[in-house]
């Protein structure tokens, strides 16, 4: 049996435990430079997995040597493993940052950090549905913690509607996925996909039904239209690398939208083929216009990025959406770079906010923030990388988005509302940045009500941001053998046959 | 039998109809205990609903026996199981954050909202 599969699952549970039983022995730097080891053997971890992928094979691990589809199965495919690599490496750099103190006033950062990994990555490798669900409960909880951590009360009202909201999500995926095995009898992924391919007609409304209550659940996490109010709050409201992991967050939504929809109820799936083949594309552009108007609402810096999250959530979904193999590998591809790049801009944030005194991260015009060229400097790179303007690698994930939808019926909308949104955002992010580094007046303003410090940028905060943004300069070097990774992956799950036999071994007629 | 068995499933899907429909109706509240105890039927409603997918079966052995004409589905209950020990622990969390929401925020309206009620207690607190 092939360990690798499951080793990025428990091994962040191992180091959760550790670092728990470990904190009253330990200072809090020795537990930091463990946690960031632990990170980084995830990083291997993940790593000899992605060799393991590459040729294009399906790793499965059934638990206990249970044969599937009695027993719980892990799957690692190239969708999987590209999850877990994006998720891994941004998780390294958001610790990096919090190191900085942000871990510190709080005793269990630390392995709460490790225990959200451990969730991401049970949820990116089952190809279990009750398991998806039991792992997003594991990261929603360990979420739940990290997003109050070190409390006030704007992080309190927030996290009180993200927790009722999820809590009222998880009990929508239990009736989806009760009433999936209640008709199809199992809850396998591939077994699932060959039950509901073979759905009797009279079944054929309950069956479709649970799928689209799974697409409402999937869609909250996501953060599609109209369920993403949620989002703005809580990630402008939480510390800033606690936001930066959660850029991965929504993403879990979208991967598992396009597992379901590509291997349940897929091309290949029969009767209750292509499911929400009509809902998903209006909705994501519909999120990319609502995201944008927020984007060019929005008051303060930090919630400015959490719109541009919607915005790439949106973008994300068009690509999925569109249902090519072109388009999905370059939403694959998009899917890497929007995620570093939304976690540079919420460190960044950060730095500008801690910088500015009481004035912290609203977008009025104010004193001059020290080492300002620099922190200028890395604004307009990232701003270049979230809007996809050339050269960096938002340029080419749109381009490539652009070109799979050119050919298209829905060519005119996608381009539309794409290059629109692309429009308004630099317009954004243009006025963000000369509000905060051109319009500079007046001293700093040390002390105010809130007795907050001006605290100057150190190397130490900004080198997690410059390892992101590097991150994206590499997306871009290796663009053409990771778009070819990417679009490999595409092409592997439109094939859902591929994954289904590989799963339950060779039809037995 | 079979009649029983139909009044039975039929008073178990009213069950879970009227918890959930509850459960929705107090989740939609202003207020944060309404909201947790909404949340909490719901999730009720949501055991029962995924206890009952194995379909309900009169005298049916629990494992497989090779005498058996058929056997009760035991992987609702596993699912179940798990199912309650998670929503649990949500609402043992939720109570615990509506609290500290009542202390933060000064009330326990669940946009952190003083409202006219509020305004009386502070006053009456005021006083007494």
């Amino acid at each position: 049996m092939n360990h690798e599969v499951i080793a990025p699952v428990l091994f962040p549970l191992f180091a959760a435990t550790l670092l728990l039983l470990l904190r009253r022995v330990m200072p809090l730097r020795t537990r930091r430079s463990l946690n960031l080891v632990a990170l980084v053997i995830q990083i291997l971890l993940v790593s000899v997995l992605v060799k393991s992928v590459l040729g294009g094979e399906i790793l499965v691990y059934a638990l206990g040597n249970w044969p599937a589809p009695y027993g719980i199965v892990m799957v690692a495919d190239r969708l999987s493993v590209w999850m877990l690599l994006v998720t891994s490496l941004l998780a390294f750099f958001a610790m990096l940052y919090a190191v900085r103190g942000t871990d510190a006033g709080s005793r269990h950062f630390h392995p709460l950090f490790q225990l959200q990994l451990f969730g991401l990555s049970g949820a990116f490798l089952t190809g279990d549905l009750f398991n998806l669900f039991v792992f997003f409960e594991i990261l929603l909880l360990a979420s739940y913690a990290l997003l109050l951590h070190r409390g006030g009360a704007n992080r309190v009202r927030a996290g009180l509607h993200f927790v009722a909201l999820n809590l009222a999500g998880s009990t929508l995926f239990l009736f989806a996925v009760g009433t999936l095995y209640a008709i199809l009898g199992t809850l396998n992924m591939a077994d699932l996909a060959v039950k509901a391919a073979a759905t009797p007609p009279e079944n054929l409304g309950v069956v479709r039904a649970a799928g689209l209550l799974l697409f409402v659940v999937f869609a909250l996490k996501a953060a599609l239209i109209p369920l993403y109010l949620w989002l703005p709050a809580a990630y402008s409201s939480t510390s800033a690398p606690v936001a930066a992991l959660f850029a991965i967050m929504t993403k879990v939504g979208a991967y598992s939208i396009l597992r379901v929809y590509t291997l349940i109820f897929g091309a290949e799936a029969g009767p209750v083929a292509n499911l929400i083949g009509p809902w998903l594309l209006p909705l994501a552009l519909a999120t990319m216009a609502i995201g944008t108007l927020g984007v060019l609402a929005a008051h303060e810096l930090r919630r400015q990025v959490a719109y541009l999250v919607v915005v790439s959530v949106g973008f994300l979904l068009t690509a999925f959406a569109l249902g090519t193999e072109a388009s999905i590998g370059a939403g694959l591809y998009y899917l890497a770079h929007t995620t570093f790049a939304a976690a540079a801009f919420f460190l960044l944030a950060d730095i500008i906010a801690m910088g500015r005194g009481t004035l912290a991260d609203r977008l009025d015009p104010g004193p001059i923030i020290a080492n300002a060229n620099l922190v200028g400097a890395l604004f307009f790179i990232t701003a270049i990388l979230v809007t996809g303007l050339p050269p960096l690698s938002g340029f080419v994930g749109k381009y490539m988005v652009l070109s799979a939808a050119v050919d298209l019926p829905s060519m005119p909308w996608v381009f539309g509302v794409i290059l629109t949104a692309g429009l308004f955002g630099v317009i954004a992010l243009a006025r963000s940045g000369s509000l905060l580094f051109y319009r500079a007046e007046g001293p700093i303003e040390r002390t105010g009500a809130s007795g907050r410090h001006a605290i100057g940028p150190n190397w130490g905060r900004l080198l997690p941001v410059i390892g992101l943004l590097l991150l994206c300069v590499a997306l871009v070097v290796w663009a053409g053998p990771l778009f070819d990774y990417t679009r490999a992956t595409a092409e592997q799950l439109l094939q859902p046959s591929l994954y289904i036999r590989a799963v339950l071994g060779e039809p037995q007629s | 039998m079979l009649e029983e068995l139909s009044s039975m499933e039929a008073l178990i899907a009213v069950i879970i109809g009227v918890l959930t429909a509850c459960g929705v109706y107090l989740a939609l509240r202003a207020r944060t205990f309404p909201v947790v105890i909404g949340l909490t039927l719901l999730s009720y409603a949501v055991n029962l609903f995924l206890f009952i997918t194995g379909r309900l079966t009169v005298g049916l052995p629990a494992v497989i026996s090779d005498q058996a004409a058929g056997y009760a589905d035991p992987l609702p209950q596993a699912l179940v199981l798990t199912a309650i020990v998670i929503s649990f622990a949500m609402t043992a969390f939720i109570i615990m954050l509506a609290l500290k929401a009542r202390a933060e925020l000064g009330t326990d309206q669940v946009d952190g909202r003083l409202d006219a009620e509020d305004a009386r207690d502070a006053r009456g607190g005021e006083h007494g």
